[in-house]
């Protein structure tokens, strides 16, 4: 099989970039390869509402958000391939597998991975206890009460606040389920403000800052759960030990990016995002092979995701068309103080064809402060903020012409007063 | 006087906002950006409303259930009402986005339509 361009997932990330590759260059083959028996990825989970604000200027659901996206795949001529896994990918080809041809592979000009993430296990938080039925992750529950239509339990504890968590503490309320409360390890929510006011002042339900879950008991199901306040150092403080009856325990304590296949690829993987280190361009270390979306790093925002998506897209289709990466000089984005991680990486300064837009998040909470941009140690620009929290995604854009006398670096911090 | 702060839950900026009343008056409204957030304060300081989105169960089509939500913003008082109603029916496939599933829900004049489409089997 041949395409120009394949597009590995069918979520939010994976449309919007086969869209906007299109848009591009009309006369390109492109093909999406979606594992799932339909397209939208996480969306078609995600009923409520709250997408699409910036990019439709109405607030939308997860499943009519995608629908906006997979109206457009055959007026512009792109095909898609469903209940398709791709097993591995290199920077002219991807192997996948699916039951009408069995494993196959396609030959193609460049690669856009948009895997997305998935959610945090429950063996990778070491919580001791029996291992009872009626832990379930929030996203998987999602999944069970609005796709499947069943409700994975009654009393219910929810461990971690965001945005998934505080999602499903509301819908499991609205489905009748008490919901006894929200613990999160940090001193803060990692979800939006306005998930915090809707999902769980709404409903009082309470959130329990700096505390986690220590024990599940139960044998053959959850009957309770032991949570305690922990200290700075996140150890639970003897004594603040509280036994909450319940029969379901549901996870929300982030999402990993999903990249087996970029690391069996050899794409390099910034150990910050778990996610593959890209240039302006949304290009990886492969070249050929671009990533968007949440595989790229953690969004909260869909419209950020198909925004981001769009410029990955277009990179893709300029790659096929232009095939040699360009030569010029190269500025490198380093995250100082405060800042966990960038993205992109580094800036071929030649390639950037509008605005560069530096995406980041903060390692903790910070009042009055300020975002500033340096260029090989001078101050280029300075922006305060009321309040900078690691659940929010940051931004700062620099116009093509600011970076025409090519600093050697770029240093994003965030100042105290 | 009383002073009440509110978090905007109309967009993912979450502003806090501080609606200033004398009684029933509105003195003031300040901290939102945008006037989103301005009719948001006003109408939370007197008759709060909230959009549900849940499921609906269908008939005879390739899924079982159909997502749906209230076309406008219902009274929060009235969220479990509407639950209620919502959980009681059903609808035929095929569905399409927009369609209208349930007319005036739980007496609030307000539709309830689907927001994902069904083909039947
Ligand atoms: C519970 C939840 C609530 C959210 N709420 C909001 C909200 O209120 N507002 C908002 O704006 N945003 C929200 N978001 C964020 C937004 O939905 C995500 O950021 C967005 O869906 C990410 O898009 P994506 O395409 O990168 O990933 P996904 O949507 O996860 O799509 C990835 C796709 O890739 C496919 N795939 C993976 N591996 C392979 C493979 N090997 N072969 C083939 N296919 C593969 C998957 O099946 C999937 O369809 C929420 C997210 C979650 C999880
Ligand atoms: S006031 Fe405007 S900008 Fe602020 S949260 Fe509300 S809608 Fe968003």
């Amino acid at each position: 099989m041949k395409a120009d361009i394949v597009i590995v997932g069918g979520g939010p990330a994976g449309l919007a970039a086969a869209i906007s590759a299109a848009k591009e260059d009309k006369s390109l083959d492109i093909l999406i390869l979606e594992r799932d028996n339909e397209l939208g990825g996480i969306l078609n989970q995600c009923i409520h509402n709250g997408f699409g604000l910036h990019t439709f200027n109405e607030e939308l659901t997860g499943p009519e958000y995608a629908a906006r996206f997979e109206e457009q795949l055959d007026g512009l001529g792109i095909r898609y391939m469903l209940g398709t896994m791709v097993l591995d990918v290199s920077s002219g080809s991807v192997t996948a597998i699916n039951s009408k041809e069995g494993v196959f592979k396609v030959n193609c000009g460049a690669v856009v991975l948009c895997m997305g993430c998935r959610e945090r296990p429950r063996g990778a938080l070491n919580i001791p206890g029996l291992r009872p039925a009626g832990v379930f992750t929030a996203g998987t529950a999602q999944r069970l009460v609005n796709i499947e239509g069943y409700m994975p339990g009654r009393e219910v504890v929810i461990l971690g606040s965001g945005d998934i968590g505080l999602i499903m503490a509301r819908r499991m309320t609205l489905e009748g389920a008490k919901v006894k409360c929200v613990c999160e390890l940090m001193p803060y929510s990692g979800g939006l403000k306005r998930n915090i006011v809707q999902c769980l002042d709404d409903f009082n339900i309470p959130l329990l800052l700096s505390h986690t879950v220590i024990d599940i008991k139960g044998k053959e199901r959850v009957t309770s759960v032991v949570i305690a306040e922990v200290d700075e150092r996140s150890k639970p403080i003897p004594g603040t030990e509280q036994e909450i009856a319940c029969d379901t325990l549901l996870l929300s304590c982030g999402l990993i990016p999903e990249n087996e296949l970029s690391r069996s690829a050899g794409v390099e993987i910034n150990p910050s995002t778990n996610g593959p280190v890209v240039n302006e361009s949304f290009e990886t270390s492969i070249p050929g092979v671009f990533a968007c979306g949440n595989v790229l790093h953690v969004h909260d925002l869909v419209d950020y995701v198909s925004e981001e998506s769009g410029r990955a897209g277009r990179s893709a289709a300029r790659f096929v068309k232009n095939k040699a990466t360009a030569e010029g000089p190269v500025i490198k984005i380093r995250n100082g103080n405060g800042v966990r991680y960038t993205v992109p990486s580094f800036v071929r300064v030649n390639e950037l064809s509008d605005d560069l837009v530096i995406r980041f998040r903060s390692g903790n909470v910070y009042k009055d402060s300020y975002i500033k941009v340096l260029f090989d140690g001078e101050t280029k620009l300075s922006r305060r903020k009321p309040i900078i929290t690691p659940g929010e995604m940051e931004q700062v854009i620099l116009k093509k012409e600011d970076l025409a006398n090519t600093p050697s670096e770029i240093l994003i911090e965030i100042a105290e007063r | 006087m009383e002073k009440r702060e509110l978090t905007c839950i109309n967009c993912p900026m979450g502003c806090r906002i501080t609606v200033t009343m004398e009684g029933d008056d509105i003195l003031s409204v300040e901290g939102n950006t945008c006037k989103r957030g301005f009719l948001y304060a006003c109408n939370e300081v007197k008759s709060p409303v909230r959009t549900v989105t849940t499921t609906i169960k269908v008939t005879g089509g390739l899924s079982d259930r159909v997502s749906c939500k209230t076309k406008e913003a219902v009274p929060k008082d009235k969220i479990f009402e509407v639950m209620e109603v919502i959980n009681k029916a059903s609808c035929k496939a095929p569905v399409a986005i927009g369609d209208v599933l349930i007319e005036d829900c739980a007496g609030t004049g307000i539709l309830v339509v689907a927001t994902k489409a069904v083909g039947s089997v």
